[in-house]
């Protein structure tokens, strides 16, 4: 039973890895800063765990910047993704817009929540 | 008084001749949207009728703060600490108050004034309303064209622009935060839809900060950030999860979140309570669910399979951990994280067992039946209708909207404030209903007008009376036969789809036309006019009549025809202002605390606020209590003025006599000595002969009916329809300073305490006292023995010497109490 697992996990694992291959380079660097993103939110968690959580604002918003700024970035990969039959009449130069204007206004209030 | 009424009745019929206009718009798909805004502005009777006066309690208070924005600029209005209301608490208004509309009305006051157009902030902040309630009605042509379409559009827009629920919240005068939020609430909605249609980020963006907008005006935003999150689970569970649905939902609400916790009134309640909590988790599940779907998307099927079953069996686990944690935490706490209010909406009787100030305010109690037919009229059924017709065919956009309509439906039960939530939700829901059968019966006109001119045509058009049943209502297929011969307008309206065969028009055999009968069909559309004519001329009467008075200036008819009116709280509130020091402190019931802050800019002890339970327990406990005691009390509280409202001379009910009992059960409350049963003869409420002794001699009583005998020799209260109890009594403690003009408000003032208390004292005395006050009695018997008057100045100084001790202990125990005074202040700011 066990062994079986383990075996279907390498084969999933195996699967997975050759699939995400696949994907353009393109969308492989939004993950990238998906993850990096996700990374420093983890981060902050952390540290919040250790030191304590005052001032609460500042705490709030450096990680909701993060998860912000993933979440956006997952947004763009959406739009971007050619295999996406939806967004196929979006250019992508106009969702990238999108994504930068988002963004602005994510840190304007993140500036100003930080105190 | 004839002619009025002719006026009226030409209104009327003007605006039933313009509502028939813009129907007939809609049917030509014309984009006047402009119509049903300008009708809102229209109704605007209580300028008119009255003067440009602002209504009720609330808005002064809204009023007095916009007026202190303007004058003192934004930076003070954050950092203002109000030290004339809840004396000697004090409030802190920059984190108390939800600053969007303030901030909107003094923003257009500012950029009047710098276009050099020199409004008042009174006239500003009057027709603010009126103006967001146009705006709203653009909004909602706006929500109802995504969900649906043009002609639904300008139909809902028309219905919004008159519904009375509405009307009644946004008259103008009606300063207060509904007046712009709905109209926030409203456009979030639509930039929500918009952004679930198109999929484009930038809108996205819009939404959140339309929604900054809702948080910034209202504490209802709370609707909204758990409407969205139970709409988007809905769309996963029936399977119409798709990018776009996170689009619109992810950015929301970590921008929302964010855009929340910036409003100083919401602050890290935007994270930590149970009102937002809906929002995370549904954020956790939709990247759950995109997430799977992504997977889906690059494994083949049987590796999915496998990834699912060792997914669930470790991920069960981790889930079992992390609900058990969340669910602890939140159960840690009393009120399960949420507030009040909230509680109080979910569960009806919350608020009337535990916190009765919440139960005693009348716009918190559940709606009677009757008050749904006239608050949104013909709507009412017309809403069913709508909700058939936003199945047919489902999209994400209906099934939205018909999720808000039924969640605003069972809000709206619960508290009559929250019609106000239901009425754009059915104005959408009834245009939508009216557009379609609109266009059902002009398209089947349409078609038997060209089947009449045309000529090969007639015969299948004829023929086909054989209806294919709706998609969903087969049981109601029965009655569609019926429905075309009677009133369609007055039942719910069915769709009939009859599929028209033509094998030689091959574009025809995918139109899908509608076969009523052509008589049928003019008859049905001259009946839905009739319809609209109905609800017109309905929200006319009801905005004219029931919904224009401001509440602070009453008008009553005489026998002859004559407008009495009656201004007494305004002559109250004038004598204050002109016959008071600056820093005298008021004491009433907290119904009028913001009026006479706003217009007699005197000090009060509490206000309509009503955040501190104890402190409005203290004053009712006051009111209830005795003579002495009730001094005591507001003597403690450096309360020189005592307001009363008092409707029996004039039959006005809402006088402080019929609120006794709320103060007694809020004061009863906090301070157990006061018990409800002892005001009441045999469980009934009466001031009368039969009353009890304690009601006849609490503070409400005596103020209330002091010298009411000399009015008319009997003391006949009219509101209570009999004569007072105790007729003729003297105040001891207090003393008449003020009664207007027709009784309505009565000020008296605290009368102060005597110099020289004969006989014993009730405050504990220490031992060192009381062997002085045995020396002074000696030493006074002993001078008056001799010669009283020319020993006058040696008594003086012999008794100033005796008493300094005593000065000296008093003006320690003052000293402490003044401290802890102090403490308790700043306990209270810091927190």
């Amino acid at each position: 039973m066990a062994r079986s697992t383990s075996k279907d996990a390498q084969a999933l694992f195996n699967s997975l890895r050759s699939a995400y291959a696949a994907t353009p380079t393109s969308l492989k660097i939004i993950d990238l800063y998906v993850g990096f993103a996700v990374f420093t939110a983890l981060i902050q968690v952390v540290y919040m765990a250790i030191v304590g959580s005052f001032p609460f604002n500042s705490f709030l918003s450096g990680v909701l910047s993060c998860v912000g700024t993933a979440v956006l970035a997952v947004c763009l990969r959406i739009q971007v993704n050619k295999e996406n039959k939806e967004f196929k009449d979006l250019p992508p130069e106009r969702a990238f817009a999108d994504f930068v204007l988002c963004n602005l206004v994510l840190h304007l209030v993140i500036m100003n929540f930080l105190g | 008084m004839a002619d009025p009424e002719n006026a009226k009745e030409a209104t009327t019929l003007r605006y039933a001749f313009g509502n028939v206009l813009s129907f007939h718009s809609s049917l030509d798909r014309s984009s006047r949207f402009l119509d049903p805004s300008f009708l809102c502005l229209l109704i605007d009777f209580q300028v008119i009728k009255y003067e440009s006066v602002i209504h009720e309690f609330d808005p002064y208070f809204n009023y007095r703060v916009t007026q202190f924005l303007t004058k003192n600029g934004i930076y003070d209005f954050w950092n203002w600490f109000d030290d004339r209301t809840w004396y000697p608490l004090g409030r802190v208004i920059g984190g108390t108050v939800y600053p969007g509309l303030t901030l909107t009305a003094g923003t257009i006051w500012w950029i009047l004034n710098s276009l050099n157009i020199p409004l008042s902030v009174e006239t500003v902040c009057v027709f603010t309303a009126p103006i967001f309630s146009a705006f709203a009605s653009w909004a909602t042509y706006l929500l109802t064209k995504e969900v649906k379409g043009a002609g639904a559009g300008l139909t809902a827009a028309a219905l919004l622009a008159m519904v009375p629920s509405y009307i009644s919240r946004s008259v103008a005068g009606s300063y207060d935060n509904e007046a712009v939020a709905i109209f926030a609430l409203i456009f979030t909605f639509y930039l929500y839809i918009k952004t679930l249609n198109t999929g484009s980020l930038f809108y996205a963006t819009l939404n959140a900060l339309a929604y900054f907008y809702m948080v910034c005006s209202w504490g209802g935003y709370t609707f909204i950030i758990n409407l969205i999150p139970m709409h988007v689970l809905l769309c996963i569970v029936t399977g119409r999860y798709s990018s776009r649905l996170y689009i619109a939902y992810a950015p929301l609400v970590v921008l929302g979140t964010l855009l929340a916790a910036l409003v100083p009134v919401v602050g890290f309640n935007a994270v930590m309570t149970s009102e937002h909590f809906a929002s995370f988790l549904v954020f956790i599940i939709i990247h759950v669910v995109a997430f799977v779907y992504y997977i889906k998307g690059i494994l083949s099927p049987k590796m999915f399979k496998v990834a699912v079953t060792l997914v669930v069996s470790v991920g069960l686990v981790v889930c079992c951990a992390v609900m058990a944690i969340l669910i602890a935490l939140v159960a840690s706490s009393p009120t399960k994280g949420w507030s009040g209010r909230s509680l109080s909406l979910l569960d009806p009787t919350y608020a009337s067992k535990y916190i009765p100030i919440i139960a005693s305010v009348s716009e918190h109690q559940p709606p009677t039946w009757p008050s749904y037919f006239m608050d949104i009229n013909v709507l009412a059924f017309l809403v069913p209708a709508g909700i058939i017709a936003c199945f047919l065919p489902l999209s994400d956009a209906s099934s939205f909207v018909v999720l808000y309509i039924v969640t605003s439906v069972y809000f709206s039960g619960v508290m009559v404030r929250l019609m106000l939530v239901l009425a754009p939700a059915a104005c959408v829901m009834s245009g939508i209903a009216l557009s379609e059968s609109f266009s059902v019966f002009t398209r089947s006109i349409k078609f038997q007008l060209h089947g009449l001119s045309g000529s090969s045509q007639v015969d299948s058009g004829d023929a086909s009376s054989s209806t294919v049943v709706a998609q969903n209502d087969a049981g109601k297929a029965e009655k569609t036969e019926d429905t075309a011969k009677e009133r369609p307008s007055k039942k719910s309206k069915k769709k009939e789809k009859g599929i028209v065969d033509k094998p030689s028009l091959k574009a025809k055999i995918e139109r899908r036309l509608l076969v009523l009968p052509f008589e049928a069909s003019i008859f049905a559309i001259l009946l839905l006019v009739l319809l609209g004519a109905f609800y017109v001329v309905h929200c006319v009467w009801a905005a004219a009549e029931a919904y224009s008075a401001p509440s602070i200036v009453l008008t009553s008819y005489s026998h002859d025809g004559g407008l009495h009116v009656f201004d007494d709280f305004r002559e109250a509130y004038a004598w204050l202002s002109h016959n008071t020091e600056v820093d005298d402190k008021v004491a009433s019931w907290w119904d009028y605390g913001y009026q006479t802050t706003a217009m007699a800019n005197r000090t009060v002890i509490v206000d309509n606020n009503t955040w501190n339970n104890t402190h409005i327990a203290t004053v009712g406990t006051a009111m209830s209590s005795p003579e002495k005691a009730a001094w005591e009390i507001f003597n403690s509280l450096d309360v020189k003025y005592v307001l009363v409202v008092f409707g029996g001379l004039v039959g006005y009910p809402s006088d402080d006599i019929n609120k006794f009992l709320w103060m007694v059960r809020i004061g009863g409350g906090v301070f157990p000595h006061i018990k409800e049963p002892d005001y009441l003869r045999d469980g009934q409420y009466r001031i009368d002969s039969q009353a009890t002794p304690t009601m006849l001699n609490c503070l409400m009583y005596k103020l209330s009916y002091y010298r009411f005998v000399e009015t008319d020799g009997r003391g006949f209260d009219r509101v209570r329809q009999t004569e007072i109890g105790k007729k003729n009594f003297k105040l001891t403690h207090f003393e008449e300073v003020f009664t207007t003009h027709h009784w309505m408000v009565r000020i008296y003032k605290l009368k102060p305490p005597r110099n020289r208390i004969r006989g014993k004292t009730k405050k504990p005395r220490s031992k060192k006292a009381q062997q002085l006050e045995q020396k002074e009695v000696q030493l006074l018997r002993g001078i008056r023995g001799i010669r009283p008057m020319k020993l006058e100045n040696a008594k003086c100084t012999v008794m100033l010497i005796l008493h300094l001790p005593r000065l000296w202990l008093h003006f320690e125990q003052e000293l402490n109490s003044e401290f802890a005074r102090m403490n308790n202040r700043c306990l209270l700011i810091l927190r």
